[in-house]
């Protein structure tokens, strides 16, 4: 694996090359880094994920944590049933109305920093179930940082979307956190709006 | 040992103008609204259908042509020893469809009558505790009717949106 932790100016070390005051030498076995490089290093291999399976997607996410694909190599094994001790909600299978507040509070249960993965046709967009009963993608009331095509995806595809997650965590992962509230995060999905029926909104670009 | 056309014999004695239906030589009595509950009480207390396996509903709203009585309401009965098994239909419309409730007959018919209620709007009057059992409670239409669009009216979007802001 690449290591994350990388020598930066801007840590509360001084380095020797930058300034000539203050000059601390440093052992061999010292690394020096960003905090926030650090903590997403930490945060990035020890997702806990909340299993919130309702369909059979659920069962390609028990197979994803089964021996075979065996998600431990990536540090999220540890799938707990209670919010409070997990920090990735793997939404696995459609949601019907009914369903939608429970995600929801279970959501708003776990705590920060936290991330969603919307896995499947049907958490995604409703998938075929396009009825009075189904949400038509988790995306129009709660957060989602990545989206799993699939009907319902592999373990490999899921395990792509971890991987995936993670280097988006030490990409832009903050110790406090202030990825969350960059405004393209707040934005609702509006291209996942409904149009009214034979509008299908060709033309326009809601982005 | 009594077998179904006895039961429907012993039926005919005492309700003389029942009509009946052959589909695929299975005989389904089509009762009418008014004798519904002595029917059904006539098969549980003499006939000894003593299980009611369903109770459903049909709704024939343009199919094959349009009519009044729009819902075909289905009361599939069964006797536990002799596996004698008869089908009850009865045809009931108007805006609101009210039908006698079956629950003081079969135990059974609590829940099988809500989820009709839930999902075709008929009414069982003297039912204990009609609620919905599927739907959510604020749900306000019946969509298994046929008039209901598939899509519904708007319910799957009626939540607030969570944001990562408002926690």
């Amino acid at each position: 694996m690449k290591p994350a932790l990388i020598l930066h100016p801007s840590s509360l070390i001084l380095h020797p090359l930058f300034t000539m005051s203050a000059i601390v030498e440093l052992p061999d076995n010292v690394v020096v880094s960003r905090l926030d490089k650090l903590v997403s290093w930490c945060r990035k291999n020890s997702l806990w994920p909340m299993p919130f399976a309702t369909a059979c997607c659920g069962i390609e996410l028990m197979a994803t944590g089964a021996s075979r694909h065996d998600i431990a190599r990536f540090g999220a094994e540890v799938f707990r049933f209670s919010p409070r001790q997990c920090d990735l909600m793997i939404v696995a299978g459609r949601v019907v109305m009914k369903m939608l507040p429970v995600l929801q509070r279970i959501w708003q249960q776990m705590l920060e920093p936290k991330w969603c993965i919307s896995m499947g046709a049907c958490a995604s967009t409703g998938g075929v179930f396009d009825t009075y009963s189904v949400v038509q993608g988790i995306d129009r009331f709660m957060p989602v940082d990545i989206y799993v095509p699939g009907c319902p995806p592999r373990p490999e595809q899921l395990i792509q979307s971890l991987v995936d997650l993670q280097e988006k965590i030490q990409r832009e992962g903050t110790a406090r956190g202030k990825e969350f509230l960059a405004p393209s995060r707040l934005r609702p999905k509006r291209a996942l709006q409904e149009k009214g029926f034979g509008d299908w909104g060709l033309g326009e670009n809601d982005g | 040992m009594m077998d179904e056309s006895r039961v429907i014999g012993s039926l005919r004695a005492e309700f003389p103008d029942l009509t009946t239906d052959e589909f695929r030589e299975q005989t389904r009595i089509v009762v009418p609204l008014e004798k519904l509950y002595a029917v059904l009480e006539f098969l549980k207390e003499q006939a000894a259908l003593d299980y009611l396996i369903d109770v459903t509903c049909v709704d024939y709203l343009h199919y094959p042509t349009e009519k009044p009585d729009r819902f075909g309401l289905v009361y599939l009965l069964a006797n536990s020893e002799t596996n004698v098994r008869l089908t009850v239909r009865c045809y009931v419309g108007g805006p609101e469809p009210t039908v006698p409730s079956a629950v003081s007959l079969w135990e059974a018919a609590n829940w099988l009558e809500r989820e009709v209620w839930d999902l075709f709007g008929i009414r069982f009057t003297d039912h204990p505790d009609l609620r919905r059992i599927v739907l959510p409670e604020p749900f306000s239409a019946h969509p298994l009717r046929k008039d209901y669009p598939l899509q519904g009216r708007g319910e799957r979007h009626n939540f607030p949106v969570v944001t990562r802001k408002e926690e």
